[in-house]
């Protein structure tokens, strides 16, 4: 009992000893001031350590030896002491090259990104992908192909014309080449490599590249585009909220009635140009590096609105380093990608193999009248007068 | 169809074009890094 009760105290007093040691500040009179095997410690196991004791420590010119005695021919400062200054961004530094990003050599944040970029970003990124597709196959399985339920009258009508189909596949085009460019940039490093090798990957990269940064320009020719032909048909009405509440008709019988666009398209194209701008400002700020810089702005404006705070992120930096604007623009980029990826999934989903009749709106510009009664029965009271529609009986809308 | 054919068609010549006014326009990687000192190959 006794050994019991002093292994106890024993515990206790190591665990109390340990916890006193992590909250004092660490003696490095052992060292001189330099970091200690404690310091060396925390870091590897991914501690925080105040590096104040560091990043001040960077020579001092006034106390320089002369130029010909032992130690003066770097100007009061040891190397030791140069690295730090170049690793906290306080060295005086000259370049061959221009711009703000030159000088600095090394950039101490840049780790995050890059842990960040190679491990939730390409992970979560990748669940999301696999994980719609996986969820519409579970749908297909489930729901099977909606098809058009009334008999078709292979009367035709024109859905959409020449230059709105050019403006949504000049928009789908350039999106699934930078989808696809964009994701073999992002795994590259970690699966591509791997996979292929380096000199396969580094031909497949540089045509990436190529073809990302250029094809962005259309991306943003197509979004404009759709924005000024359809935003008119995409504004709510209260005919969405039926279609809402009755699920778009797609585990029932009959379709609710809708314009145009219904519901569902409209959040389709609202998050295409939400997420599409997004995306685009983004690309724009890293096609011209460290020249339109985003975040430092965006972060000042939502410090003043409080916005950071309530979202729990307390008081976000306003003053960035180069890389740094070009590291958070990546990263949003690449992420909002990723979430706009997996809906034009689902969208491609409907608009191919889930839905009879579908595509035709989008390859040669006309759908059956049918489909059509069934899916847009009050775009079709609008396009057709009376006199002309079919004599076939609408599929009830409600 | 024809519209979807036009629009792909659109898109490498807006990527072929918007590359090479950029280039011609000094905004090559190049250009806009190096210094005045840095002998560059065009």
């Amino acid at each position: 009992m006794l050994r019991a009760l002093t292994a106890l105290l024993l515990t206790l007093l190591f665990v109390s000893s340990a916890t006193a040691q992590d909250t004092a500040m660490p003696d490095r009179s052992a060292t001189g001031g330099a970091q200690t095997l404690q310091d060396i410690l925390a870091r590897q196991n991914g501690a925080q350590v105040d590096n104040a004791f560091r990043s001040q420590a960077t020579g001092n010119p006034d106390s320089a030896a002369g130029m010909a005695e032992q130690l003066g021919t770097l100007g009061g400062t040891s190397d030791p002491e140069l690295w730090r200054a170049l690793r906290f961004g306080t060295a005086d530094i000259t370049t061959a090259n221009r711009g703000p990003a030159a000088t600095v050599l090394v950039q101490d944040g840049g780790m995050k990104w890059l842990l960040f970029r190679q491990g939730p970003l390409a992970t979560y990124g990748a669940y999301l992908l696999i994980g719609t597709i996986v969820l519409l196959g579970l749908f297909y399985l489930i729901r099977g192909r909606i098809t058009i339920d009334g008999e078709k009258t292979g009367h035709k009508l024109l859905r959409f014309k020449m230059i709105e189909r050019f403006g949504h596949w000049l928009l789908a085009g350039s999106f699934l080449l930078l989808g696809l460019t964009g994701l073999i940039s992002l795994f590259g490093r970690k699966v591509l490599i791997p996979a292929f090798g380096h000199e396969a990957f580094a031909f497949l990269a540089v045509g990436s590249k190529w073809v990302h940064n250029n094809v962005s320009w259309a991306f943003i020719l197509g979004l404009v585009m759709i924005l000024v032909m359809w935003v008119i048909h995409n504004l709510p009405d209260r005919t969405d909220i039926n279609w809402l509440v009755k699920g778009g008709g797609i585990f029932s019988k009959g379709h609710p009635p809708a314009k145009k666009f219904n519901a569902g398209q409209k959040m389709i194209f609202w998050s295409v140009i939400i997420l599409g701008t997004s995306i685009s400002v983004s690309g724009v700020s890293l096609l011209f590096p460290f020249e339109i810089n985003i975040f430092a702005a965006t972060f000042a404006k939502l410090n003043a609105l409080g916005i950071s705070g309530l979202l729990g992120f307390g008081e976000l930096r306003e003053v960035l380093a180069p890389h740094e604007e070009m590291q958070y623009a990546q990263l949003w980029h690449a992420g909002v990608s990723f979430v706009l990826m997996a809906i034009i999934l689902a969208h491609i989903y409907i608009g191919t193999v889930g839905m009879e009749g579908a595509a035709d709106a989008m390859t040669t510009g006309e759908v059956e009248e049918q489909w059509a009664r069934e899916h847009h029965s009050l775009w079709v009271d609008e396009v057709m007068p009376p006199d002309t529609k079919s004599t076939t009986k609408a599929t009830p809308a409600e | 169809m024809k519209a979807m054919l036009l629009a792909f068609l659109a898109v490498a010549v807006i990527a072929v074009g918007a590359n090479t006014v950029l280039e011609q326009a000094g905004f090559s990687v190049q250009d806009r890094m190096a210094g005045p000192a840095v002998r560059l190959s065009h």
